[in-house]
């Protein structure tokens, strides 16, 4: 075995000549190797392109040499220069004929380019080209660059042949299709659309690898349309039944799990289809939890599936059963020693809670371990389940838990998401008004330029507004305890700026509102904060209202104002500023201290923030002005489009502009020339983007166009466009594309789905909600005691079920955010929760009612799936058609008997692995390793190398190969010949 | 879906890249600088999963090269983990013992093999064997039409037979 497998190894470097590559490449590769810092890598590389630069574009190269330079370009392209120099030399590269060329053609333009390059389009007829060829080997490195660079444009040139691809006789070939078919989806839904039939159909292929594949693009289509794919339930159940009982073929076990990464689409698959849907869910809890009790927990692929298995049953109709099943596997997870699995333990836990909630209750302290652990990734997942698991109860400490952790990191991006996270918990569950104030303020201060502005708008509003009861006394509490909060925080320095603008705003409106602190005091903060922020204008500008509005309440209060010398200094230093926005402010505050008290209290009445403002946009109040102008004869005022003149330019511009909007392709031929009739010609123009936006193409392409060539065309001209562009339909438009469904249907009915689903949480949230309530609980301090911890964390729940309502004015709100929250829909959903719900009781879906006799699978396609299946998980005839593939596709027998071999021997390379090293042969290779190796390197080597005899010896044949291609490995680095596998 | 793979070495250096999402080489530099300071830095007793821009980047350590792969959220990572260990089995097949140097000097073999492996962003085909036919099939092929080039490792294969 071990002779046959050296073999083996040495056929394959044999059959790449050496490296198959020239020593000149070899010697560059190795002293980029050994490069010992960035810089000398980029001189060597940049040094390395200029010449490669000059040599690529000398005529007649031999295509050998070509090859070469392709394959140094993905190499320089690869360490991060740019070699878009040569992108031209690998497009071409494409178009030759042979194999082998053809194929590194295929890898570099892959690597190199995006699909929205400008050289696609001159691989896009050699694609065609090869997707037609006899050789399967063609068709297949066609179909990888097709995956890649095919754009929406481009699809339309390949989708036929694509379409043929997928019944090849190749099964290799057809499961690329698939593939192919499934990124076309992704990047433009409705170019497809027509075609969902055909992953159906290759769901019954029978070879397993083409039906594995055609479950990644039925995944993504059932994520968006469930309820059209329910009649398919019960064959991936039977499947996944049947991939569990290992009736595929033996060459797709791994690890001696049957098939474990088709088994983890299929729950996948289940996990959508089941939820919320008590009728499919029933037909999958056999297979699911026989899936959980056999699978074996030892292996990492093993726990990969039961994993998946959790998140389907918290996913699928809940089943007291298998919920406890999964219990038992999250806690297995959990007690692990592996950080692996206790991530995943946390994440399956956050799952599964909200079936169970109190099974969170048992893991509190492996919970606390995660929480307090030195790995970052894992305590992030641990605060992502605090995050679902927060109430009201323990919100205080959760929260606390969040921003201290929030203080201590630097990574800007998870910063500004805990954040959020703790503004929304904050604004969710604060068991007080002062609590929530000062935990704003925390959050602000830490993190406050990271925070969306709107959470600053957010807390003005909420400030202004209060709780939203008629409790003024509450409210004005607030407001007091926000500015006394606010008046501390504000001689901090490096407060980011939106929380100074809340902190001005909230003085200037609040600050004197209940009499504790002096007009003078807060407008001399005020100031202090304007000087401060020197650059900042925003917060300037600020400042500089609120203490406007500070002023003009003591004026409309009857007191008299003495500016004070700083801020009279403040208000001529803006009143010259460069910026017209402060001016104006710096004007009208001058201009509004000089006023009487009645007429101030018009313009800046006393808290007045939440009122209306009326605006007349008609402008009415000047038509007496107007009339008076022109009677001292001004001239009327005449609409832009109605001034001569301008209709000249309209035309000429809006003729002009379609040219810059073509840029869809065509890949039919030209039609027969015709005499050119100018207004058509115009609006064919227009075609592109109807094409592009089927669905409501007429007003699209319409708006663009008035806006791209005049603001002010009238609406005669809009619509004598819009004329034109019926026309268009049916000279130049594509009856396809046009009659193919628009992806807005799919998306309501998903929302209707989010809404069954949505019900139960939501409901089951605002009874919570309800009953747990913020009484106040005395704060509990965090003690270093896990246990204590714990209480707090877990504890609460049960205790606070029981306390009175207080503040019962929190709870709607907190309810409906909740549930917008757990649902994880756009709010829109959870808003018309009622509506969707009362649709689903009357007219439930016909899918749905089909499911009642689930065996008759309405909308399958004339092959029956379930004979086609048997077919397919026949082992015997599966593994024949498989030889007999093999034997047809390649001339070298001999390696592929090798790498038959190996896993009939049970399973990878890693049983040669585990094989016993025997004395002798450590001691051959020891002796070996000291004639070849330097004595230093070989005393570092060694203990790694002795591991298994096998693989020194293979790494000496390798070093004695690089010998004698002149080469000479780094010494540094004896690391480069271990072993990946040891 | 996997966004793209990595291959680093402990040192830092690029073995190889596949993005399967469309980055600019301005973006890419940009990943990799950051990954490799995140993940290079990471204890060996750590979960092997790293939380990134709203991604996770799946990575696992072999002898002194890091294989990395992106991944969207919801996506399970235990199964990357054993996609990549998938992988090092099919290079390890294919090289036979497979070390970095391997992989340094034969990087668009890695890249052929992971083409088989993985197609846009997803697994494509999960048996060992018909990734091992579909490359000895390729392989067969550019040796034909290096055999009218005689070239010595032919003969040296012959002789080792």
């Amino acid at each position: 075995m071990e002779q046959l497998k050296t073999i083996g190894r040495e056929l394959a470097m044999g059959s790449q000549g050496g490296f198959g590559q020239s020593k000149e490449f070899l010697d560059l590769v190795k002293s980029i190797g050994e490069a010992r810092s960035k810089a000398e890598e980029d001189r060597i590389v940049l040094h390395e392109i200029e010449t490669l630069k000059r040599r690529i574009s000398e005529p007649d190269i031999p295509k050998r040499k070509m090859k070469e330079y392709i394959i140094r370009l993905v190499y320089f392209e690869m360490l991060g220069h740019d070699a878009s120099f040569g992108y031209i030399h690998a497009v071409k590269m494409t178009h030759d004929d042979t194999l082998l060329l053809k194929r590194t053609g295929y890898l570099a333009v892959t690597l190199f380019l995006n699909d929205d390059h400008d050289l696609i389009i001159l691989i896009v007829n050699t694609i065609q080209k090869d997707l037609r060829s006899d050789n399967y080997l063609v068709v297949c490195a066609a179909l990888n660059a097709v995956c890649r660079l095919i754009n929406e444009e481009t699809i339309p040139a390949v989708l036929p042949q694509v379409v043929d691809l997928l019944s090849h006789s190749k099964e290799a070939v057809r499961k690329k299709a698939i593939m192919a078919l499934h990124r076309f989806y992704q990047k433009s839904p409705s170019s497809v659309s027509h075609l969902v039939s055909n992953f159906r159909k290759r769901l019954c292929d029978n070879d397993p690898g083409v039906m594995g594949a055609t479950l990644c693009p039925l995944f993504d289509l059932i994520t968006i349309e469930v309820h059209s794919y329910k009649d398919l339930v019960v064959s991936f159940v039977s499947i996944l039944k049947q991939v569990a009982e290992r009736r595929l073929p033996k060459s797709y076990d791994y690890h001696q799990m049957p098939a474990p990464f088709i088994q983890i689409r299929l729950l996948k698959i289940l996990a959508l289809l089941g939820s919320g849907d008590k009728q499919a869910s029933e037909n999958m809890y056999t297979v699911v939890g026989d899936i959980l009790r056999k699978c074996d927990s030892s292996s990492n692929i093993g726990n990969a599936v039961l994993y998946e298995c959790v998140c389907c049953v918290s996913s699928i109709y809940p089943n007291p059963k298998l919920l406890e099943v999964a219990a038992d596997v999250i806690s297995r997870f959990l007690k692990s020693d592996s950080h692996n699995l206790k991530y995943m333990g946390i994440d399956s836990l956050g799952r599964l809670i909200k079936m169970s909630p109190e099974i969170a209750e048992q893991h509190q302290l492996a919970v606390i371990d995660c929480l307090e652990d030195p790995d970052d990734t894992l305590k992030r997942k641990t605060f992502e389940l605090l995050y679902k698991m927060t109430k009201s109860s323990n919100v205080e400490v959760i929260v606390d838990r969040m921003i201290d952790y929030m203080i201590s990191i630097n990574d800007n991006h998870y910063k500004t998401y805990i954040a959020s996270r703790c503004v929304e918990l904050a604004e969710q569950f604060a068991p007080s008004n002062h609590w929530f104030i000062l935990t704003m303020n925390k959050v602000f201060e830490h993190a406050g330029d990271l925070v969306n502005v709107k959470v600053a708008h957010n807390l003005m509003r909420l400030i202004a507004e209060g709780f939203g009861e008629d409790d003024d006394a509450a409210d004005s509490q607030l407001r007091s305890s926000a500015v006394e909060s606010y008046l501390h925080i504000i001689g901090e320095p490096k407060l980011p700026s939106v929380f100074l603008q809340v902190i001005c705003w909230v003085l200037g409106e609040y600050g004197t509102a209940d009499g504790k602190y002096s007009a003078s005091y807060i407008t001399g903060k005020l100031c202090d904060v304007a000087e401060a922020c020197s650059n900042d204008e925003t917060v300037k500008a600020y400042a500089v209202t609120a203490i406007m509005k500070i002023y003009a309440f003591e004026i409309a209060a009857g007191r008299k104002v003495d500016m004070l010398h700083e801020c009279q200094s403040l208000v001529e230093e803006l009143s010259a500023s460069h910026s017209t926005d402060l001016q104006q402010r710096a004007y009208e505050l001058q201009a509004v201290i000089c006023l009487d008290a009645h007429a101030v209290e018009n313009i800046i009445p006393s808290d007045a923030s939440c009122e209306d403002v009326e605006i007349d946009k008609n402008l009415s109040f000047l038509n007496s002005y107007v009339q008076q102008s022109l009677e001292n004869g001004a001239q009327p005022y005449i609409p832009e489009t109605g001034r001569s003149g301008m209709s000249d330019t309209i035309n000429f511009r809006s003729q002009d502009q379609p040219e810059a909007s073509m840029h869809g392709l065509r890949f039919e031929a030209y039609e027969l020339p015709k005499p050119p009739v100018p207004s058509r010609m115009h609006t064919a123009s227009l075609e592109p983007s109807t094409e592009l936006v089927p669905v409501s193409e007429p007003a699209y392409s319409r708006d663009t166009h008035q806006v791209a060539t005049v603001p002010s065309v009238s609406d005669a001209g809009s619509s004598e466009l819009k004329l034109r562009l019926d026309g268009v339909q049916k000279k130049w438009g594509r009856p396809a594309y046009s009659s193919s469904a628009p992806s807005t249907s799919s998306s309501t009915s998903q929302n209707t789905v989010n809404g069954v689903t949505q019900v139960d949480a939501a409901g089951s949230v605002i009874s919570k909600a309800h009953k747990t309530n913020d009484s106040r609980k005395p704060r509990v301090e965090i003690s270093p005691e896990k246990q204590k911890l714990a209480a707090s964390l877990f504890g609460g729940s049960s205790q606070t079920e029981k306390r009175p309502t207080t503040a019962s004015h929190k709870v709607t709100k907190a309810g409906s955010h909740a549930a917008g929250k757990k649902s994880q829909a756009p709010k829109s959903a959870v808003v018309s929760n009622q509506v969707t719900v009362e649709k689903t009781i009357h007219q439930p879906p016909p899918d749905l009612l089909d499911l009642g006799e689930p065996a008759v699978p309405s909308a399958t396609p004339s092959v029956d799936p379930f004979k086609q299946l048997e077919g397919l998980l026949d082992p015997t005839q599966v593994s024949s058609t498989a030889n007999h593939g093999a034997v047809g596709a390649t001339e070298s027998p001999d390696i592929i008997a090798l790498y038959g071999k190996t896993p009939a021997s049970g399973h990878s390379s890693s049983a040669a692995i585990s094989l016993p090293t025997n004395g002798d042969g450590v001691n051959f290779t020891a002796g070996l390793l000291d004639a070849t190796i330097s004595t230093t390197h070989a005393g570092t080597t060694l203990p790694t190398q002795s591991i298994k005899g096998l693989n020194a010896k293979d790494s000496l044949e390798k070093d004695a190969l690089v010998r004698q291609m002149g080469v000479t490995p780094s010494s540094q680095n004896p690391n480069l010949f271990r072993d990946l596998l040891s | 879906m996997i966004h793209f793979v990595l291959l680093i070495s402990r040192q830092g250096k690029v073995r190889l890249t596949k993005w399967y999402s469309p980055y600019t080489q301005k973006e890419r530099t940009k990943v990799l600088r950051e990954l490799s300071g995140v993940i290079l830095t990471r204890g060996p007793k750590l979960c092997n999963f790293v939380e990134w821009r709203g991604y996770k980047v799946v990575y696992k350590r072999y002898a002194s090269l890091y294989f990395c792969m992106c991944i969207d959220h919801e996506d399970n990572e235990l199964e990357i983990l054993e996609i990549i260990h998938h992988y090092v089995e099919i290079l390890d097949r294919y090289f036979g013992s497979v070390c970095e140097l391997d992989l340094i000097f034969n990087f668009h073999k890695a890249y052929y093999i992971l083409d088989e492996l993985l197609i846009a962003g997803e697994l494509q085909e999960s048996s060992k064997k018909t990734v091992a036919r579909l490359i000895a099939a390729q392989d067969s092929l550019v040796e034909a039409a290096k055999e009218q080039r005689s070239s010595i490792s032919n003969i040296i294969a012959q002789a080792t037979k």
